[in-house]
């Protein structure tokens, strides 16, 4: 352990206990043999615990979780302000948090005095939507409202089909059958077929899924790691967590799957704080198999769903994102050949090996002005106008893609094939599948705000165009939506624009001005 | 390896970076975050360059050499993101005693009033909490250099991070104590590679302040570290017959530019004698 | 070691190790600088294990620590070099080429199985192994001490010791391997090199050699004694028994930094005749009938100064040094004029090239090579030698005509015993922002000074002897009395206690320590005093 001056405060014992829940017990007292240990990447589970237990982060907690894992109290500190969801100020054991990002703020979300206000908590079909966290002894989070209907879709179903079929979450399968298959193929030909597939990552790059495997199943460093991405953060999405509170047996078989074929020693599945019901079920999922895969819980952060940022979080660090190259197939988690994919992506494989589905489904996030709002599977190169009258959207004034990272369309481009070439080509993204319905009465200088306000929050700060941009790019907005304009906004958001999106080090500030962009040059908002 | 940089076609060692050889072939490019003796953090974002068939800009500091790499230093994309940053940077950031970054601003002709008077800034006191070094972050662009001397890179020490986020992310000790309340063991590391003097000895903050410190006359002497017997070479910045600053040179293998306590501000010892 | 009074390796091998074992040093307080070269190697992944009484800082940063007891160096090694033996890790070959002496030494490791070092150490038993297995099985490794192996009665017996360990496991000699001795001072390397010691000339030759002497005597048209002359302890007991009548003391504070002070200012006061030449009236100074102001050596003074890789580097005037303060070149070369000898030129490179003229070591080091290069390492033959990363690679030719001797050494224990009058031992050290008697550090203020003055105390020991944390206490030792603040350290374990040296205007703590000496290096035993606790209401 470095030679740290620790924080005076100490710990009560109930955030004694809770830290060393995580940490484990400490090592009996000797004032002959010392051994250092850090461990440093359970730094923000013990953070989790201690907030869970007493409802903040006290210095006391602080300090003992550094000195049990071997952090400097400086960095723990740095890492807990980091996250949104770990408070360093003393507040009461129950906190509501009130989503006011897109579809709820469509919906008319309220901030009730002494709620506080949250960035997308992934309920976009219920909207408008809150999350109330309880700590104390048996600490819990509600997600409000707590159910929705379940899927709006009943037919054409791959992905969702066991979900519409009425599988039990709780209940594992009779047999693992795609695992087998795997077994029986052996790593290489798991390898061939998912490389044969059309499979493409589904979080937004686009990536194919079986070349980034065999790059990591190819690396000689060991051990390998495969982290199932389900920080599922971009505003308007909620599939993963769709997938993961009805499916969570089949997300755990395709990470064995994956991890057997790629020679991972060990699987991480890294899930947004906002997400309750996954954590339990998927930890129920996990216990009940047995496989090697820990289940890690975000504090807030959507930055952390750049992969590279999660790899830091789940070490320990602030969700800085980490330049590229080196890839995560070659330098990943703990430095060492990652693969990281998304849930969708990882619930495309078991269908590959068995061969019982061959359509190249996707899904799709539907919320704001629409009659049925919820989760969607289409082919791909569906149109846009047939996934809007599926789920009875009103005449729209606008359609957002791909969430507050992607562009908002036109009321005559909405017969776009859903593809990604179909998407490029109208200068949109399918990104994580996000369509989001402004009808006529929508505010979309309202939207467009919030849109900056949500980068300018999320910014993780690191690089000067993000840090610095995206604030100056807020600051235009609202000179031009308050009219007190100095005349040259729309150059100055045109350089942001570039700077941001040539300079950033990583997908959030690249993406940060795509959406303002597009209002501004396609819907003529605030133009 | 071959590269081409700016049209002209050139060998370099594998593994260096963009920069090295950029350097090599004496092309100029801006860094304000990079340091010789640092790993590169690559956030400023000033060194970016141009790399055919890469969709961003790459920064020079830190990407690495391939074959056939095929760069460009002075585009138009790259000299306005260079530009644009600067611009950012001097909307937020007090930069009137970091010489580097507004002879960038001049170079890239930015105007970092663009943004208009109305821009958030890092604005606020100065810290001076200990007779040995001030901190005044309305000076921080961020560079992390001081937290990567603090860190793995050189002290180890671990007093200071990055806390917050976003615009709000800012240099911190732990909770924002005051350093002698923190695990500072005043190396002075930290200051050494501040680029922007936010970070700066108080003998040289109490000469400014009286408007006493001239840079230009001092003389800089190389010699020893009187204290332990490791031998750290120190440049004494000599103004007026008096020691007014230690720094070491970033480029002796023995300290590669850092100090412990003593060798950065035990000096005052020779100071204290009067003549009889 | 092995005829030459330096470190055997570099701090770019400490770099590049992949076991640093540091014996009796708090490096990371009292060598602040190297300690980077030894946490770059420990964050590339090499493993650090240290040997001290105390969980010092550079103990918290160690993958393992072992907190024997004061005093039982000897037996951990011993047991250290038994298992390494048992285990099958010592080096054979390098042993029967390249030593001597490896019977006696393994009949007398012997007695020193895991068990018996563990009673006698208080360190278990399965820490010795693993620090004998890492030592033994490490392909680069640094064994690095400092004055808590040599403050102590029986100094350079606890060098041999780990030497010992060195040779068994052929660790010396090669790169990446070897035995750094951290020096505590900027120049006391330069000064042993210079020939500031009882029995060398410049450049680590012998005044028993009649060649070397003679060379000498050639150069300096004077004849040399061939006997060693007296090391500090050795002068002041000349001085206890009339023997020594005079003294010239340049640079030192030996009325504060001596052990057993109040003995030191007696004898000091006494003398017939006290010179001293420093850059303040020191205690020393006050006591002395003359008084020549000196040049510092920051800032003020040219020269050279050796560091612990044996480094030769450049120290540069940039002023003026205040009033009639002079360099001690110059004064040394009055006091010559006056008393009738031309010692020549002041001019500090023509003096420094007297030395390259008459020390192999330094021959080649012209100051413009030092200047280009950033210092030199010696030995340095000629202007086209770089300089020497390592010493004794010689040990690793075919056939080695000068071997390297083991040194069977038995324990013995610090000569202020423990009793039921002084329960309590009592161990001294370097804090990071102090130095010595802090006739230098003193000079500037730092939020790393509080708390200087205190006794460090376990809180077992607090409550045991009725002292609080914080509170005011009086140390009481076989020699002496001091008061001060306690402060409760939990990193102390109970029975031990700890206080620097740094403030001895406001606590002397050498009221306390014993000037138990070690008969061969003259080092007193400053790491091991008896005391008990009296607490002050």
């Amino acid at each position: 352990m470095p030679d740290l001056k620790l924080l005076e405060a100490e710990p009560t014992q109930a955030e004694r206990d809770a830290i060393d829940a995580v940490a484990g017990v400490a090592d009996p007292f000797s004032d002959r043999v010392a051994r250092s240990r850090p461990r440093r990447h359970l730094l923000l589970p013990a953070l989790r615990a201690a907030q869970r237990r007493v409802g903040w982060v006290t210095p006391g907690a602080l300090g003992y979780a550094s000195r049990r894992l071997e952090v400097p109290p400086a960095d723990a500190y740095g890492v807990a302000t980091f996250y949104a969801l770990i408070a360093l100020e003393e507040r009461p054991a129950e906190v509501l948090h009130v989503c006011t990002d897109l579809s709820c703020k469509l919906a008319g979300a309220e901030v009730p005095p002494g709620a506080h206000p949250s960035p997308c908590l992934g309920l976009c079909e219920r909207a408008p939507a809150s999350m109330r966290t309880i700590a104390g002894p048996e600490p819990r989070e509600e997600q409000i409202p707590p159910t929705s209907p379940l899927l709006p879709q009943t037919s054409g179903l791959k992905l969702l089909r066991r979900i519409a079929e009425g599988n039990d979450p709780e209940s594992p399968p009779a047999e693992f059958a795609a695992l087998e298959r795997a077994r029986e193929l052996g790593p290489e030909r798991v390898l061939e077929l998912v490389k044969a597939s059309p499979l493409l990552g589904r979080g937004g790059a686009a990536f194919p899924t079986g070349v980034k495997w065999e790059a990591v199943a190819r690396q000689p460093a060991k051990p390998h790691y495969l982290v199932c991405n389900a920080d599922e953060s971009e505003p308007g999405t909620f599939k993963d967590r769709v997938l993961m509170e009805q499916d969570p047996f089949g997300l755990i078989e395709s990470m064995a799957i994956a991890m057997y074929a790629t020679g991972c020693e060990k699987g991480f599945v890294y899930v947004r704080a906002e997400y309750p019901l996954a954590h339990e079920r998927l930890q129920h999922a996990i216990d009940v198999s047995g496989f090697d895969i820990e289940l890690r819980i975000g504090a807030g952060a959507y930055v952390c769903g750049e992969e590279t940022a999660l790899f830091q979080s789940i070490e320990g660090y602030r969700g800085e994102p980490r330049n590229k190259p080196p890839f995560p197939v070659e330098v990943g988690l703990f430095g060492k050949p990652t693969v990281v994919n998304n849930v969708e992506t990882l619930l495309n494989v078991p269908h590959i090996l068995l061969e019982d589905d061959p359509r190249d489904t996707r899904l799709f996030c539907v919320s704001g002005n629409v009659a049925r709002p919820g989760l969607y599977e289409l082919e791909l190169g569906t149109p846009l106008s047939e996934l809007l009258e599926l789920a009875g959207a009103e005449p729209p004034k606008a359609v957002l893609m791909g969430g507050a990272a992607g562009s908002f369309l036109r009321p005559d481009q909405l017969d776009l094939p859903l593809s990604f070439e179909g998407a490029r080509e109208a200068g949109t993204t399918l990104g994580s599948g996000v369509v989001i319905v402004y009808g006529e009465d929508a505010d979309l200088v309202d939207a467009v705000l919030r849109i900056a306000e949500f980068f300018r929050d999320e910014s993780c700060g690191q690089c000067v165009p993000c840090r610095i941009g995206t604030v100056r790019q807020e600051e235009a907005l609202h000179r031009l939506a308050s009219g007190r304009t100095q005349g040259d906004e729309i150059a100055v958001l045109a350089d942001l624009t570039q700077v941001m999106r040539d300079a950033s080090i990583c997908g959030l500030g690249q993406t940060a001005a795509n959406a303002v962009d597009s209002a501004i040059h396609n819907l003529g908002v605030l133009a | 390896m071959k590269i081409t940089i700016d049209g002209v076609t050139t060998d370099v060692q594998e593994g260096s970076t963009i920069l090295d050889a950029a350097r090599q072939m004496g092309i100029d490019t801006p860094t304000l975050c990079y340091g010789d003796t640092l790993t590169p953090v690559n956030v400023c974002r000033v060194c970016v360059v141009e790399v055919e068939r890469s969709r961003a800009l790459v920064p020079a500091c830190s990407r690495k050499v391939e074959e056939g790499m095929v760069v460009h230093t002075d585009s138009e994309r790259v000299r306005t993101s260079r530009r644009l940053v600067m611009e950012l940077l001097g909307s937020a950031v007090d930069l009137s005693t970091a010489p580097e970054a507004l002879a960038y601003i001049e170079r890239y002709e930015a105007k970092p009033d663009r943004f208009g008077p109305d821009s958030l800034t890092v604005a606020q006191a100065v810290k001076v909490d200990n007779e040995l070094y001030v901190r005044d972050y309305s000076k921080c662009i961020l560079c992390y250099k001081c937290v990567e001397a603090c860190g793995v890179d050189h002290q180890n020490t671990f007093a200071i991070t990055v806390a917050g986020r976003g615009f709000g992310a800012h240099i911190s000790t732990e909770l924002d104590v005051p350093l002698p309340e923190s695990a500072c063991v005043y190396c002075g590391n930290c200051v050494a590679v501040c680029p922007t003097g936010a970070l700066m000895a108080k003998s040289e903050f109490d000469l400014r302040e009286a408007g006493e410190w001239r840079e230009e006359e001092q003389a800089e002497v190389d010699t020893v570290c009187p204290y332990c017997g490791v031998g750290c070479n120190l440049t004494l910045h000599v103004q007026d017959d008096a020691i007014v600053k230690v720094t070491s040179p970033d480029d002796h293998d023995v300290t590669r530019g850092n100090l412990c306590i003593k060798g950065r501000f035990g000096y005052r010892y020779v100071q204290t004698r009067k003549p009889a | 070691m092995f005829g030459a009074g330096g470190g055997t390796s570099s701090y770019e091998e400490t770099r590049a190790a992949d076991l640093i074992v540091l014996w009796g040093s708090n490096a990371r307080e009292a060598h602040p600088i190297w300690f980077h070269h030894a946490l770059k190697a420990k964050n590339r992944g090499a493993k650090l294990i240290v040997v001290d009484p105390r969980r010092t800082p550079s103990a918290q940063w160690a993958d393992l620590w072992l907190g024997l007891d004061v005093g039982t160096d000897i037996p951990l090694a011993n047991a250290v070099a038994r298992e390494i033996l048992e285990a099958g890790f010592a080096d054979i070959e390098f042993i029967g080429r390249a030593t001597s002496g490896f019977e006696a030494f393994r009949e007398s490791v012997q007695p020193w199985t895991l068990e018996e070092g563990e009673r006698v150490t208080g360190v278990p038993a399965d820490a010795i192994r693993e620090l004998a297995h890492s030592y033994g099985s490490a392909t680069n490794a640094q064994l690095c001490w400092t004055l808590g192996i040599t403050e102590h009665h029986n100094a350079v017996d606890n060098v041999f010791a780990l030497i010992n360990l060195a040779l068994l496991t052929g660790k010396v000699g090669k790169w990446g391997s070897g035995l750094q001795p951290l020096r505590g001072q900027n120049n006391v390397q330069g000064g042993g090199d210079m020939g500031a010691i009882p029995n060398k000339l410049p450049g680590g030759q012998d005044v028993a050699d009649d060649a070397a002497r003679a060379k000498f005597e050639a150069a300096w048209g004077a004849s040399i004694p061939p006997n060693p002359g007296l090391h500090l302890s050795g002068m002041f007991e000349a001085m206890e028994h009339g023997e020594l009548r005079a003294a010239y003391v340049v640079g030192e504070n030996p009325a504060q930094g001596e052990a057993d002070q109040a003995r030191a200012e007696r004898l000091l006061s006494g003398l017939d005749h006290l010179v001293v030449q420093d850059i303040f009236l020191t205690r020393t100074a006050q006591l002395a009938d003359v008084v020549l102001p000196a040049a510092a050596t920051l800032g003020e003074a040219e020269g050279t100064v050796t560091s612990s890789e044996r480094r030769v580097q450049r120290v540069r005037k940039a002023y003026a040094a205040p009033g009639e303060a002079r360099d001690d070149i110059e004064i040394v070369y009055e006091l010559g004029r006056r008393l009738g000898h031309d010692l020549g030129s002041t001019k500090p490179e023509d003096v420094w090239n007297e030395c390259r003229s008459l020390s192999p070591w330094h021959a080649g080091m012209t100051y413009a090579r030092l200047e280009e290069l950033g210092g030199i390492q010696w030995p340095c033959a000629d202007e086209s030698d770089p300089g020497a990363l390592f010493l004794h690679g010689r040990l690793w030719d075919d056939v080695v005509e000068d071997r390297a001797p083991f040194q069977a050494v038995e324990h013995d224990p610090p000569v202020d015993a423990l009793d039921d009058d002084f329960p309590l031992r009592l161990t001294t050290g370097r804090r990071l922002e102090s130095y010595n008697t802090g006739v230098q550090s003193g000079g500037y203020s730092s939020p790393l000074h509080v708390g200087g003055t205190d006794i460090l105390l376990s809180p077992a020991d607090g409550e045991r002897y009725g002292v609080a944390d914080g509170g005011r206490v009086r140390i009481v030792s076989r020699r002496g009395a001091v008061e001060t603040s306690a402060r409760y350290d939990p990193d102390l374990r109970a029975g031990l206690a700890f206080m620097n040296l740094h403030f001895p205007d406001e606590v002397a703590t050498n009221m306390l320590t014993i000037d138990a000496t070690d008969p061969k290096s003259g080092t007193a035993e400053f790491k091991a005093t008896a005391i008990r606790l009296e607490p002050v209401a």
